[in-house]
Parts: C-alpha cells; structure tokens; sequence
C-alpha cells in the first residue's frame, strides 16, 4: 500500500507498471516534430465519422484498442477505464468507450486529465482493487474551435499566446506486473487561480499550478532537484513555459536544462503557424503515449515527472467575468 | 505555497512577458485587405452604374453582390485565410457580415436545420444586428425631431 508522504504526495510502494501505451493523432501532430513517434496518423480529420465529436470519439476508440493490442489483454483483463476529454458531458469518452462493457469513470480536469486519469489507475492497482486500468483522454481542434471558440470558417486573427488544441489521443494501461516504466509517485494538485481572464491566454494562468504541484513535489519527497531526467508539463506553450520556469526558480527550483512542455514539442511552431504551441487533454496524452514512454522503455530517459495542466473554466463561466481556475498533477515515472 | 505576487502584480508581470501582436504590420495589411474588398465593390458599384441603374439601386445591388461574394468564399473555406491576413479589414466590410452568418450555419449543419442552422446561424451576427437596429432607431428618432 502507498505511503502519504505530504498534503498533495502519495509514494506508490508497489510501483504500478506501464504495461502499454498508444496515441493515434491528427495530420498536423502527424507532421511536427514528434510524428514518427505516434502509432497512427490519421489525415481525415473527420476519422470517416460524420461529425467531429463522433471523430474525437473514434480516436479514443482506436486508441483503447491500440492500448489493449501492444498489452496482449482483452477488454476482459481491463477492471476499470478511467478517461476523459474537453467536450460538454465528456462525450468524446463516453461514446468512445460505449461498447467496451468494462467499468468506467468519467474524469473532467480539463487539459489535465491525463495526468488525473494516471494517477487515478495507478492507485486502483495500488489499492489492489484492479489488476489493469486504463487510464485515456482525447481531444480535436474543431471540436474544440466549435465548443470553446469560434466556428471553423469564421475570419478572426489569433492571438500570438493562443494555443492549439491537439486532435488526437493517447492512453495508457497500468497494471500490477511487468517490466515496463513504473509509476512510483503521485502529487495531487489543487486549484491556483491568479485572476487571468483571457481564454487566448491559458499558459500564463495554468503556470502557477504547475509551478505549486512541482514545488509541492519537491518539498513533500525530498528528492533532489536533478532526480529527474525530465519535467514535463502539459500545455504551458512557449510563454507559459517561460513564466512557469521563472516562478520555479522563485521557489529555489531550478529546472533549466531538464524541463520542457508537451505543447512546445509538440509542433513546430515557425512552420505550423500554432503560436505559442499545442494545448487540449489529448497534447500531454499523446506526448506521453508516443513519445515519452517510447523514450523511457528504450532507457533514453530513466526518470521523468510528467505534470499535466488545465484550465478548469468554461465559456460560461467567462462571459459570466469569472477568472480562469487552473490545475496540475504530477507523476513521477520510472525505469528500475 | 505563498504567491509571491497579488493577482493584480502576476498579471502584469506575465503580460509584460507575452508576446506581442504585430501591430503595424496588422495594420497595414487590415488596410490592403479592407481597401481591396471596397475596391472591387466600387469596380461592381460601376459596373452596374454602366448598365443603366439609378445610384440607389446599383448600391443596394453592389451590396448583394458582395455578400454573395463573402458567403461564397466562406462556403469554399478561403474567407477564414482571408479573415486571417487582413483581420478587421477583412471583418468590417459586408463580405465579413456575411462569413460570419454563413460560418456557423456551416458548422452546425450537423445540429439539424431548426436548432443547429436556424438557432445559431446569428451566434456572431445577432449582437450586431439587435445594437445596430437599435442605433438606428435611436438616430431616426433624432433626425426626425430635429429635421
């Protein structure tokens, strides 16, 4: 059983393994930086569905059973499929997963869920109370255009710290056994909200919950600042990144060298024309189950803490004058 | 953790640090844009003077024609590069009123007709038209009263 270990840290002493992992993702993830480190690339952006929620839901689909295919398990090995994404009512998840008949929980962290849904599964496995659980998030920028911003055809500029939200999805499973990365610690984070009200602006109002959840890490483990290979966090983007650094360093975290940001890796940004980078449920998801766990079961990277952000506000709740509430959670993944 | 700055402090810090929109360049091609979409009104405006038509008539039919003209090119998905480039130059003319009706009827075509089409077809419009409407209400009451 974990150990708590301080307000926001449990030490999982079982260490959950990473059985297997999988991100399919759209044309333009496919053609950045990281593109030879996905499992499918899918040009359509409708996936052959009619709609774009019913394509968002078929990455999710294809993701799971991608998951399940590199572990060798049927959909009745799973005890329990833990996703989410951005869309109303979580649908892309639902609906994605409909047919599985495996128990489930919807999660809503925003672009944060995979870390949410991980640290979830992690502590099923942990508990004991599951051998496998899936833990899985997707998202598509025009579902997500349509949902939070504007329509596809409609002739706005974008802001230069706007982000792009990344279509596609990546999942992994954790399970008792194995020898693949293992999950050894999870920091919960809680709500930070410095008062940023510009929705084209979430790097700078997500920092901060980074910035709180790594320095609660740090503080709660005692580990020491050069412990991990790698710190990643989610969707900062270019300017979020910048800023998140800064306040690390504020509280006598210095990172530089060893820290990067799924949405700066994510694309290319001079030639993709994606402004300070990637963001959605689906940016950090498939980082992770593309490139990161690629990177730590070849043993190029040992240890990493992957710290997943969001910004848990809705449109509503902006035309309503609310400010945006963010939220990050760590966890640290390693090769033993 | 303490945060080191008021929420007043962290945004200005933060927005000291953002990057910045091109402003003049924005500007500029705002200008190019907006003054080729009125350009090519005025070469349509002329051309329907040529055929005969009174100075009333050929505006009104000019205007349809560039609304034509928006709602075309946003149904073969280039108003939205051209939104991109020119920004409110390319916004403010009728060709930008009408991609921004024509955008979401697109967009929720899979809503159904009534609650998708129908319902949000004036999701960017409708302000503009209810405050426009009203403002020139307000100016024709007021010119009636001072005429």
């Amino acid at each position: 059983m974990g150990t708590r270990l301080g307000k926001h840290t449990v030490r999982l002493d079982s260490k959950p393994v990473i059985q297997s992992w999988a991100a399919i993702v759209g044309a333009k993830e496919g053609h950045g930086p990281l593109g030879s480190y996905f499992d499918e690339i899918i040009e359509d952006e409708y996936f052959g569905e009619e709609t774009f929620e019913k394509g968002e839901s078929k990455f999710l689909r294809e993701t799971f059973g991608k998951i399940l295919s590199k572990g060798e398990v049927s959909t009745g090995d799973i005890q329990y499929i833990f996703a989410g994404d951005l869309l109303n009512q979580c649908i892309a998840a639902s609906f994605g997963i409909r047919e599985t008949e495996i128990p489930f929980y919807g999660l809503y962290g925003a672009c944060s869920t995979m870390a949410e849904s991980l640290s979830l599964g992690s502590f099923m496995v942990e508990g004991g109370f599951a051998e496998r659980a899936v833990c899985i998030t997707s998202s598509h920028f025009c579902s997500a255009e349509k949902q939070f911003r504007y329509p596809l055809e409609f002739g706005n500029q974008r802001t230069p710290t706007s982000q792009w939200t990344v279509t596609g999805s990546g999942g992994v499973m954790v399970g008792k056994a194995g020898d693949g990365p293992r999950v050894t610690h999870v920091t919960t984070g809680k709500i930070v909200d410095m008062g940023i009200t510009d929705a084209n602006d979430m790097g700078t109002a997500m920092a901060p919950a980074a910035c709180d959840t790594i320095t609660a890490h740090f503080r709660e483990t005692n580990l020491p600042l050069n412990y991990y290979d790698l710190i990643v966090t989610g969707d900062l983007g270019w300017h979020g990144k910048n800023i998140c650094l800064q306040l690390l360093e504020e509280n006598g975290i210095s990172v530089r060298g060893f820290y990067e940001d799924c949405g700066v890796m994510i694309y290319d940004q001079q030639i993709q024309k994606t402004d300070c980078g990637g963001s959605g449920c689906a940016c950090s998801a498939t980082v992770l189950g593309g490139y990161l766990l690629d990177k730590l079961s070849k043993r190029e990277l040992n240890k990493i803490l992957f710290v997943a952000t969001g910004a848990l506000h809705s449109p509503l709740s902006l035309q309503q004058g609310e400010s945006i509430p963010a939220i990050a959670h760590a966890v640290s993944i390693e090769m033993i | 953790m303490e945060q080191k700055r008021t929420k007043e402090e962290y945004k200005k810090w933060s927005q000291k640090q953002a990057p910045k929109s091109p402003k003049i360049k924005r500007i500029l091609m705002a200008f190019l844009v907006g003054g080729a979409i009125c350009t090519i009104g005025q070469v349509i405006q002329n051309a329907l003077l040529g055929t005969g038509l009174d100075e009333k008539s050929a505006g009104a039919a000019t205007t349809l024609f560039m609304i034509f003209i928006g709602a075309f090119l946003t149904g073969i998905n280039v108003y939205d590069d051209i939104g991109r480039v020119g920004g409110a130059g390319a916004s403010i003319p009728v060709t930008g009123f009408a991609n921004s009706i024509v955008s979401p009827a697109m967009e929720y075509k899979k809503e159904g007709y009534v609650m998708g089409v129908g319902a949000r077809m004036f999701l960017i419009a409708g302000p503009v038209l209810v405050y426009g409407i009203i403002t020139s209400i307000v100016v024709g009451i007021i010119y009636y009263i001072i005429k």
